[in-house]
């Protein structure tokens, strides 16, 4: 049995509907908001990379 | 045949979709476009100038990844219109940089996240003694 152009038609509105449900929510990237604030934070607090803040005594 | 085409196409979507969700999941974001760093830059000379009033608890770090003035009798008088000014610009150029890093990874939605993930890192990062808001508002000292 052929399958009727309705079927694709269906097929594809449903992938592109999925495909678009994957796109509208991908999840915000925590992790990588995580670091890129680490990063930022560290150099405005003028903490070398690498360094621990928690390990390090009072900051005089 | 046709349900298994259609199974197949449905799970194609599927896997690029989910491939797709998980490079950006681990991809850094950008944040090095010339307003972010012109931000960045004038927030860490506001650090130095804030510095002493974070280590003497007049200003404290608040849940909403701002800056405030907890305890005006901390600040010395002559000086409290300065360091509110240091306050409110630092709380602007945050407020910016949240919104910047959102649009410069092409999801403007994503600015509350951004703002909140920044509020928690902000407080986690800080040094003993400093003061923060918790969840309920209060302020706590950083131990």
């Amino acid at each position: 049995m052929k399958s009727s152009p309705r079927s694709w038609i269906g097929a594809c509105a449903v992938s592109v509907a999925l495909a678009s449900c994957v796109t509208i929510n991908i999840y915000f990237p925590a992790a990588a908001a995580e670091r890129a604030a680490d990063r930022i934070i560290d150099e405005i607090y003028g903490v070398k990379p690498g360094a621990k803040p928690s390990t390090e005594k009072s900051s005089q | 045949m046709k349900k298994n085409w259609l199974v197949l196409a449905l799970f194609a979507v599927l896997v690029v979709g989910s491939g797709t969700a998980l490079a950006q999941a681990q991809a850094n974001l950008r944040i090095d476009t010339p307003a972010a760093t012109a931000l960045r830059n004038s927030l860490r000379e506001l650090h130095q100038q804030l510095l002493p009033y974070y280590e003497n608890g007049a200003v404290g770090m608040t849940r909403e990844g701002t800056v405030a003035l907890r305890d005006p009798s901390k600040v010395p008088l002559a000086q409290r219109a300065q360091v509110n000014g240091w306050i409110a610009a630092s709380t602007r150029d945050r407020g910016e940089l949240y919104r910047e890093i959102a649009r410069a990874n092409g999801h403007p939605e994503w600015e509350n996240e951004i703002r909140s993930t920044f509020a928690q890192r902000w407080i986690e990062r800080s040094k003993a003694g400093w003061y923060y808001q918790d969840q309920n508002g209060n302020w706590v000292q950083k131990k």
